[in-house]
């Protein structure tokens, strides 16, 4: 049997091909097969949410799913956001409230932000709080990054 | 991790096919694999073969009517949250599927991989520690560190089941559908989990060439309130320190029936027959309420590190009742 698995899947609106071996994580292979390291690694285990991108329009670590589970699937990540020459309202949102310090949380904030504003255009602040809890800071002590997610919302409506 | 080869399921045969005769861990499913993958990263579980239940047709869906819930297996723990039926009448498994872990693990957790999910202890997920849960000599809770093990029904493995939905699962009454080589059948929640006196290496009564299917569950009655209250040591999304999962039937302030099930004190969700005796046709008041938790905790057996499970089970039980009186 071949060690590695052929994949066809669709990133950042672009079909891609790739090899993997079954027991190599989606993360794994956006950052060592494909060269996208704007996911980054925190704790490789679920909790910290550095790792988050939308497969199939659903927000998941990429480090708790199996790269050879994105055949025929959709992916998008931090990379896919910004237009060549603008920043996605998130993105601005983060940089005029300073959400951010050291930055290794924030694609993945980001990305969580994304899931959320596609869903719920307008949350409160409650709804933000609950749907970003699965990612964790270390720098900002989240307020920051509240307001720059409600001023994206404010940005998109 | 180690080298797995993968597969994708097909049907039920294949999947109880290629289960049977290999005993525990050389073959294994996967769902949403959000507890498996920790597992293999941490080399406590190292299978040859990895079956990908997520391609079994149809297994994944929510359907309601007046008589109760069916639910695949492969639901996603967040499908379950925002169910509106769910949510409008059987309050209790909405919450607790709301309160499991993070967003990005609820929509990708499924129903069955919550319910076959290992347990949490730091010694069972140490690769280098072989405890009695693995096959060992003892369990390390007992003389180590024990802030988050059971304080009921421990012995000889002091695990606490780390399930949200289960206890909410039992409290409604619920059943569920296991399909192995011989064909299917139907069991309560209830009666699936088991204690370590009954086998200390598995949680479950499943067989390595069953797995689960469906769950069922009764619609409650129309003046049944339900709560799942959760006690985590963070804000953010944790395992559960103490959970109840109550169902009240209520006329007025008076309970006419009581189902409680704890969750996080025991290697097993626990049915307090004992809150559900201090409470059934009570009215319920402050000290009914308090007498409720008492009755629940006082066979408890805390470790060194967990006898704030004892004040935070009995607490939670009051609130919860006192919550249906309202
Ligand atoms: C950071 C973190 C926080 C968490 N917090 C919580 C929490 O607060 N509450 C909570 O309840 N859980 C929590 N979890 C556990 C989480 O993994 C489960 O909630 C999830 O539902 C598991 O489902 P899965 O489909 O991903 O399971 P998998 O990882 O796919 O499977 C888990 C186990 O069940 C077996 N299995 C899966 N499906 C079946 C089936 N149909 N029949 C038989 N066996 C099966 C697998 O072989 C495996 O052994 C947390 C997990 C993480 C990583
Ligand atoms: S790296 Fe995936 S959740 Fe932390
Ligand atoms: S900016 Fe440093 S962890 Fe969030």
């Amino acid at each position: 049997m071949a060690i590695k698995s052929h994949v066809q899947t669709t990133i950042n609106g672009e079909t891609v091909e790739f090899l993997c071996e079954s027991r190599q994580s989606l993360l794994e292979v956006l950052r060592d097969e494909l060269h996208l390291t704007g996911a980054k690694e925190g704790c490789n285990n679920g909790n910290c949410g550095a790792c988050s991108v939308i497969l199939d329009g659903r927000l998941v670590n990429s480090c708790l799913v199996l790269g050879v589970e994105t055949e025929g699937k959709s992916v998008e990540t931090i990379e896919g956001l910004a237009a060549p020459d603008k920043l996605h309202p998130i993105q601005d949102a983060f940089l005029e409230n300073a959400a951010l310090q050291c930055g290794i949380c924030t694609p993945g904030f980001i990305m969580s932000t994304k899931a959320l504003l596609d869903s719920n255009p307008n949350p409160t602040e409650h709804e933000i709080r609950y749907w970003l809890a699965g990612n964790l800071c270390r720098c900002t002590g989240y307020d920051k990054i509240v307001r720059a997610v409600q001023d994206a919302a404010k940005a998109s409506a | 991790m180690e080298k797995f080869s993968y597969v994708n399921a097909t049907s039920l045969e294949q999947v109880t096919s290629l289960l049977s005769d290999s005993g525990w861990g050389e073959v294994m499913v996967i769902a949403g694999g959000t507890d498996l993958l920790g597992e293999l990263k941490e080399y406590i579980e190292t299978p040859k073969t990895l079956i990908n239940l997520k391609t079994l047709p149809g297994m994944d869906s929510i359907s309601a009517d007046g008589s109760g819930l069916k639910i695949g297996a492969l639901a996603t723990v967040a499908d379950i949250a925002m169910y509106p039926e769910i949510q409008n009448h059987y309050t209790v498994l909405a919450q607790a599927a709301g309160s499991v872990a993070t967003p990005q693990i609820r929509n990708v957790g499924t129903l069955g991989g919550n319910l076959c999910q290992r347990p949490r202890c730091w010694y069972y997920r140490d690769e280098t520690v072989d405890c009695l849960k693995k096959g060992g000599e003892l369990c390390y809770a007992i003389e180590g560190l024990s802030k988050y093990h059971a304080i009921l029904g421990g012995d000889p493995v002091y695990i606490v089941h780390p399930s949200d939905i289960a206890p909410a699962l039992i409290a409604l009454g619920a059943s569920l559908k296991i399909v192995g080589p011989e064909g299917e059948k139907t069991m309560s929640v209830e009666e699936f989990f088991t204690l370590p006196a009954t086998n200390p290496y598995r949680e479950n009564v499943l067989e390595p060439n069953e797995i689960v299917v469906e769950v069922q569950v009764p619609h409650p009655k129309s003046n049944a309130k339900s709560f799942y209250l959760k006690a985590r040591e963070k804000g953010a999304p944790d395992f559960a320190l103490a959970s109840v999962a109550g169902v009240f039937e209520m006329e007025g302030n008076t309970c006419q029936a009581a189902s409680i099930v704890l969750g996080g004190v025991a290697p097993a969700p626990w049915r307090s027959t004992e809150a559900e005796a201090a409470l059934t046709g009570k009215m319920i008041t402050e000290s009914v309420s308090m007498q409720a938790g008492e009755d629940a905790v006082k066979d408890a057996q805390p470790l060194n590190d967990n006898a704030y499970k004892v004040t935070l089970t009995r607490n939670l039980i009051s609130r919860a009742a006192m919550m249906a009186a309202k």
